[in-house]
């Protein structure tokens, strides 16, 4: 199995025009991934694929990533044929709020399916291409995304007799804004 | 002939069947509860305070480090610190906790709190039968509902209390020998 | 075996025989009938809703709708330290904890470089097998019950669990949540009484395996109602990501613990069952031969373990920082490939924590498989995929 810089420049040899960066990895793991380019993904991802050094043709995972200013879409792909791997993909999207596309590879890979309209159930991104793009763990009518880290749950709090930390204030907030309209409904049972 | 394997099957059925008349392996029923298997040695239900001695205000082992309250995963602990200090088993004077309540309906017995504690102060109990009525304050055991003595630990876990025991004799031993050999030096210096 | 090519080609392709997918125009007289099967459902192995559309028997539609045990364990996750996280991971996939709990070690200890001690290795193959094997029996147990047989394979299967969960209770202190993995090794070690008692255990289980073969594997109901259903194409399993029993029961032969050689699974001479057939009663009797397998590990596990401490004296429990960096470890838990990903930011909670579902992925191809075939199929298709729940909607 080739060096994650010769997969690189096999990549770029192979597809033109494609803009792949090397993301090194500095944990103990050694398993470096490749920036990939929205544009050229389902290029690169057929490559990959049907190329016969590589014959990458099992993805295993697909993860949504909720960094600061973007977000991040990262597949784990491997070869049941020849029994290498993973290769490691990434993509970003531009922004979080309002520039949230980047190009589905369901097409290439079918196991991508439910996993990205798992990531864009919990973290918003939207997958062009898609064949059935609806929210995967959530209720359809569900408005917001809970992984991204500034989702907020609401505001139904149970008797938390022993809450802490974050819970413990929201709590205390809760309940003096619920005696403030009612002030008959009380010791902490129900929200 | 059609319908062989569904014969021999029966066959096996039949074989389990009156089996179990013989072999008290094929007969698996308990009748709970007239009828109850001793639990394992090693079995973890909810946990418990240790104390030593008789009184559980003064022998409780638990200094209110406060170590389990963060470490538990539902952060079912809450503890509060007293304020003033009472001497520990090895005299020294120790803080102890005002409130240690454990909420019951959230702890997932997953025993982390047992094993991050630096005192031997909390165990886990194998009693299961803690059903109540009240859904709120009936599962929040405080500190006197979770105070139960060594001796009770040594009848529930019999090695592991040994080996407790073992562990905080030598402890003190150590301690009690560092303590004489600085006096020794104090009273030779001063000779 | 054809590897995975074209694209969309796959995803079009239908099993011969069947009419040309069209949507919702009935194909004779009368309007086509949508049922959900689920979530109320007794054979759907948990929390599950399958919207059906159906052309009087035959399924047209298959659309798999499930969320309703969603506990956001991921989100949970970023919020708890990495061994806070040890006792979720036994909630996943709830019939085997011991495999969840070492896929997860598994991933740390990449994540930060930690040595595993040879005897908790071993401790580890024995725990893992044990699991499979008590995983694969309760599978098919759940399999026959759904064909009807009113639970007799299933408590056959589960006399054997019991005693196998006497054993987890006897050594981790529960029988299911067991929490029994750490980063460097197993949070207690085993008596030489317990595997005295693992080696009774295990001698007698395959006394309860030939008896299930008996039972069950020449019965003609079973092999009417399975053989010729639910076909799944190798390129089409590969191409979605199926793991598992499911995917050597389709003839490929790609098993983690053979690939990887994670812990010292290449010290075992075990073999890997293929399925010629592709079809249901292949899944059945792959995980009926893997329970074979298993023991001929356990055996040979058990005679050799080693002496010697279960935890690297260096390794770090409490307060576990790892420096930034990010790492994906999988094994081959009984369901398939389980996976976990994580990426650290230097915190001591994880910054992404991501459970690869074995579950999930190998539900992609459900629709696929239930197409043509008959709504009383569609339980025992979807019970030869062996979901759990708790890793679908973690």
């Amino acid at each position: 199995m080739k060096t994650v810089e010769e997969i690189k420049s096999a990549i770029e040899a192979a597809v033109p025009g494609a803009q792949v960066e090397l993301v090194l990895n500095p944990s103990p793991s050694g398993q470096h991934s490749l920036r990939i380019q929205p544009g050229q993904a389902v290029a690169v991802a057929k490559f990959l694929r049907d190329d016969a050094e590589f014959k990458l043709d099992y993805l295993s995972n697909v993860t949504g990533v909720d960094w600061p200013s973007y977000l991040e879409a990262v597949y784990h792909l491997y070869s049941v044929e020849k029994k290498h791997g993973p290769v490691i993909l990434r993509m970003r999207t531009v922004n979080r709020t309002d520039q949230v596309e980047l190009p589905s590879l369901t097409p290439i890979w079918r196991s991508a399916e439910f996993q990205e309209r798992e990531i864009f159930d919990l973290f918003g991104i939207v997958f062009t291409g898609h064949p059935d793009l609806r929210r995967l763990l959530m209720w359809d009518g569900f408005k917001d995304h809970p992984m991204r880290r500034d989702y907020v749950d609401p505001d139904d709090f149970e008797y938390e007799p022993t809450a802490h930390d974050d819970v413990l204030r929201r709590a205390q907030e809760h309940e003096a804004a619920a005696t403030g309209q009612q002030p008959h409904q009380e010791t902490g049972a129900g929200a | 002939m059609l319908g062989e394997g569904i014969l021999k099957g029966l066959a096996e059925t039949a074989r389990n069947f009156f089996g179990s008349y013989f072999s008290a392996e094929r007969l698996t029923t308990v009748e709970y509860p007239e009828q109850r298997i001793a639990p394992f040695e090693a079995a973890r239900v909810f946990p418990f305070l240790v104390y030593d001695g008789t009184d559980w205000q003064a022998g409780l082992r638990c200094v209110s480090c406060q170590i389990c309250e963060k470490e538990c995963p539902p952060k079912c602990i809450y503890i509060e610190k007293s304020k003033d200090k009472k001497p520990d088993a090895l005299g020294k004077p120790q803080f102890y906790p005002a409130r240690f309540d454990i909420d019951i309906s959230v702890c997932m017995s997953c025993q982390i709190c047992v094993e991050v504690c630096p005192f031997e102060a909390i165990k886990m109990n194998t009693e299961f039968e803690l059903s109540t009525n009240d859904r709120f304050g009936g599962l929040l055991l405080d500190r006197e509902q979770l105070a139960k003595s060594n001796q009770y630990y040594h009848e529930i876990h019999a090695t592991e209390a040994a080996e407790v025991d073992a562990r905080l004799a030598a402890e003190k031993a150590r301690v009690a020998a560092k303590a004489t050999s600085i006096a020794a030096a104090r009273a030779g210096e001063g000779a | 075996m054809n590897p995975s090519q074209g694209d969309s080609s796959i995803i079009a392709q239908r099993p011969e025989g069947l009419p040309p997918r069209t949507p919702i125009e009935p194909q004779s007289e009368g309007e086509l009938l949508e049922i959900a099967m689920g979530p109320h459902h007794p054979s759907t192995h948990g929390v599950f809703r399958m919207d059906v559309t159906l052309d009087g028997e035959r399924v047209v539609r298959l659309k798999p709708v499930f969320g309703y045990l969603h506990r956001n364990h991921e989100k949970i996750a970023e919020s708890v330290s990495y061994l806070a996280s040890m006792p979720y991971t036994d909630r996943l996939d709830y019939l085997c904890p011991l495999t969840n709990n070492w896929a997860y070690a598994l991933a740390v200890e990449k994540l930060i470089g930690q040595e595993v001690p040879e005897r908790a290795e071993y401790l580890r193959v024995i725990l893992g097998e044990l699991t499979r094997f008590q995983n694969h029996a309760s599978s098919i147990g759940f399999l026959i019950q759904e064909m009807g047989a009113s639970g007799t394979p299933l408590m056959y299967a589960f006399r054997a669990r019991e005693k196998i969960l006497d054993l987890f209770e006897e050594l981790t202190g529960a029988r299911m949540m067991v929490n029994y993995m750490r980063f460097g090794g197993c949070r207690v070690d085993a008596s030489s009484a317990w595997l005295d008692r693992t080696r009774k255990v295990v001698a007698n289980l395959p006394m309860f395996v030939d008896e299930f073969e008996r039972l069950l594997c020449s019965n003609e109901i079973l092999m009417a109602r399975t053989q010729g259903v639910g076909v799944l194409r190798p390129e089409l399993a590969i191409n979605a990501g199926v793991t598992g029993p499911m995917l050597r029961a389709s003839g490929v032969n790609y098993d983690v613990r053979k690939v990887d050689g994670y812990g010292i699974y290449n010290r075992f001479n075990f073999r890997v069952p293929l399925g010629d057939h592709w079809d249901v009663y292949d899944r059945f009797m792959v995980r009926l031969l893997e329970m074979k397998e298993s023991l001929k590990i356990l055996e040979v596990a058990l005679k050799e373990i080693p002496g010697g401490p279960v935890m690297d004296s260096k390794a770090k429990i409490r307060g576990l920082r790892p420096k930034p960096g990010e790492a994906y470890g999988r094994i081959e838990s009984p369901k398939g490939e389980l996976g976990f990903y994580l990426i650290s930011d230097g915190g001591p909670n994880p910054y992404r924590y991501r459970v690869r579902p074995p579950s999930l992925i190998n539900l992609t191809i459900l629709e696929d498989m239930c197409l043509g075939h008959d709504v009383a199929d569609v339980v025992l298709i979807f019970g030869s995929v062996d979901i759990i729940l708790g890793e679908v909607d973690r």
